[in-house]
């Protein structure tokens, strides 16, 4: 383990929503959108979750910021504190501390309020609040940190290109000095110039601060880039988890291989037969109806998950 | 540049003036664009938002809205397309230019099944087809884009097939009049990395087996690499350069080009050894274009007559195969471009 001390401890964890919903809905179909997932992110630490869509990063974000309630298993944050059993001024103080930044920065900010206002109206019923004028200073010198001018904090959000509104999304979530930052998919919604400008700006501020960061992509080259570790999930399960660094040329899942392949331009083109079996418990692999090295112990067998050195943890029969 | 190329695209612009003057001015949207497309050809558009490279492209079948102002030459094998009428350009639509769009989700009617769809545009360019003929014919095309079990799933609605398969019933609904040009806009945009490659196998196959040309636009300089012939790539509503993809990514001319392919993360590059080189400053805005090169506020090596006018056509040296004539609109020459 690169990082000793974890920040957050995500064990077994488990969530599935009813597939009818509504008054008169039947009970008893699932999606299990995160399946027994477990990882853990260290102090300082930047983690990746990647995948496709619909395999869970993001309900898993949700879960961590307790958007949702899980259905089993525990999130531990700092050394014991059970996520899933805060309530009331403990899970406010607990959600000042870790803060979510979302993808498309145009939609994620209201048009009616002042940047400064943008900012300031959660930090304003936090019990660290202090205080109208103070919260301004506080509030421009943030601005300046993400390379806007405190000028900008009467201005509305219509007046800035997409790249700043990112900007004045990461400064609303820096306001109350968080821990923990979740970062979903912050710049598959910008031009290419403007994405390396936020991913060095968020570069300096995890190290200035210290920060961890829960780093939710679907482009692998930039988890790759931007990542300490990256957990490679499918259908709500981690398939594999390494070294961000050199997961690229170093990996043994067949999903990770389909998804290297594919993001490099190596992929044969498959006659696009993937259906998605429901699947309403643990049983198998959940990667078993497209891999092409399936055999008959892949769908009886939950594969394990296996320490294959150096920080390296695969789920698979095969290897 | 070929008097007799597949398409021809000429000294191109296209205006959107204001609906009303209290809005601003009209925008720039395209400055005068020229290039070439061969038979069988892939040509990759590569630009952020805003460069004008869905506007330009969308000209050529004439899908832009009516207040457009379009000035130029499009010829199609030698036939101009800019200025013709309603009724004729309608011909070409489908029959001749097909279109695939970036949504596969967004660009269906929901209430309208597959088979369906698939009738009403064959009988565009057969009238009085019978239901069986174009069921017949859905198949054979469904089955050439690699749909599986075509005839079950021609009563299918949209909501029924997942987002690639809805982009390849695209393909095939492009491909079914018989077109001999293929415009994709971003088709793989909103898909998935893994069904994104596919997508590009398939169209590229598609070009191989039926010899048509492709025109792919993307804002991924990557994915362009791994489908197109020759690049473009395109800046606040000019083309800054263009050439075969492998030269022009292993050799940028335009500084532009240099710093967007340095601005995207690779697999070998990590946070803890190399910094992401950022380009600073953001994209230009079309309603107020400069007078000058549009990249030179963003270029690291820009100089004083860069702001004040607009650099000239560069041409690389001649090369007997046309195919790989390389331009790029700089003050610099293709050696001197190191960043």
């Amino acid at each position: 383990m690169i990082f000793v001390e974890p920040l957050v401890r995500v064990e077994g964890l488990t969530k599935k929503f009813n597939l009818e919903a509504g008054f008169f809905a039947r009970f008893g179909k699932f999606v299990h959108a995160v399946n027994d997932l477990s990882f853990t992110i260290g102090k300082g630490e930047t983690y990746a979750l990647v995948g496709e869509s619909g395999c869970g990063k993001t309900t898993t974000a949700r879960l961590i910021v307790r958007m949702y309630e899980r259905d089993a298993g525990t999130i531990f944050f700092g050394r014991d504190t059970d996520v899933g059993l805060l309530r009331g001024r403990d899970l406010r103080s607990y959600r000042e501390k870790v803060k979510y930044v979302f993808q498309d920065p145009a939609r994620s900010l209201n048009p009616r309020m002042s940047v400064y206002n943008v900012l300031t109206s959660g930090y304003r019923w936090s019990s660290r609040w202090p205080g109208a004028r103070r919260a301004r200073e506080e509030a421009a010198l943030i601005l300046e940190e993400v390379g806007l001018a405190p000028s900008d904090l009467d201005r509305r959000p219509a007046d800035f290109s997409g790249g700043q509104r990112q900007r004045i999304s990461i400064a609303r979530s820096l306001l109350m000095q968080p821990e923990l930052l979740i970062c979903d998919e912050v710049v598959s919604a910008l031009d290419v110039s403007i994405q390396g400008q936020i991913l060095n700006l968020l570069q300096d501020i995890r190290e200035k601060r210290g920060l961890s960061i829960l780093f939710i992509a679907h482009d692998l080259k930039v988890a790759s880039y931007f990542c300490d570790r990256i957990g490679v999930m499918y259908r709500g399960e981690l398939m594999e988890e390494g070294r961000a660094q050199d997961l690229y040329r170093n990996h043994g899942h067949p999903y990770t291989q389909l998804l290297f392949a594919s993001a490099t331009g190596g992929a044969e083109e498959a006659p696009n037969s993937v259906t998605t079996p429901q699947r309403n418990s643990a049983h198998g692999c959940a990667f078993a109806h497209r891999c092409p090295l399936a055999d008959n112990s892949c769908y009886a067998q939950r594969p394990e998950w296996k320490n294959i050195g150096d920080d390296h943890f695969i789920r698979c029969h095969k290897r | 540049m070929s008097e007799h190329s597949f398409l021809r695209v000429e000294n191109l612009s296209v205006t959107f003036p204001p609906k009303d003057a209290r809005l601003g001015g009209p925008v720039f949207a395209v400055r005068g664009v020229s290039w070439t497309l061969e038979k069988g050809e892939i040509l990759g558009i590569v630009g952020e938002s805003g460069s004008g490279k869905s506007v330009s492209t969308s000209a050529i079948p004439s899908l832009l809205p009516a207040h457009a102002e379009v000035t130029g030459d499009i010829f199609l094998e030698g036939k101009q397309l800019v200025g013709l009428p309603k009724e004729d350009i309608r011909s070409f639509r489908g029959r001749r230019i097909g279109m695939i769009f970036q949504e596969p989700g967004r660009s269906y009617d929901p209430l309208q099944n597959i088979g369906s769809v698939f009738h009403e545009t064959l009988a565009n360019s057969r009238p009085g087809i019978s239901r069986q003929e174009s069921e017949e014919e859905a198949i054979r095309l469904l089955t050439e884009v690699g749909l599986p079990q075509p005839r079950e799933r021609l009563g299918n609605y949209p909501h029924q097939f997942s987002g690639g398969q809805l982009q390849r019933i695209g393909i095939a609904l492009a491909l079914a009049q018989g077109c001999d040009l293929l415009i994709a806009d971003e088709p793989t945009t909103a898909l998935d990395v893994t069904i994104q490659a596919q997508i590009v196998a398939l169209l590229k196959r598609i070009r191989d087996d039926r010899a048509i040309s492709i025109l792919f636009i993307s804002h991924n300089i990557d994915l362009v690499a791994t489908i197109s012939d020759r690049i473009l790539v395109m800046y606040g509503g000019l083309v800054m350069e263009e050439g075969p993809t492998r030269q022009v990514l292993a050799s940028p001319a335009h500084p532009y080009t240099t710093a967007l392919l340095a601005a995207a993360p690779r697999f070998d590059s990590h946070y803890s050894t190399s910094p992401l080189l950022s380009i600073p400053g953001k994209v230009p805005d079309p309603s107020r274009p400069l007078p000058g090169c549009p990249f030179a506020p963003r270029c690291s090596r820009v100089m004083s007559g860069c702001r004040t006018e607009l650099p000239p056509l560069r041409w690389g040296p001649q090369e007997a195969d046309e195919s790989l004539a390389r331009s790029w609109r700089c003050v610099f020459d293709r050696e001197e471009v190191r960043l």
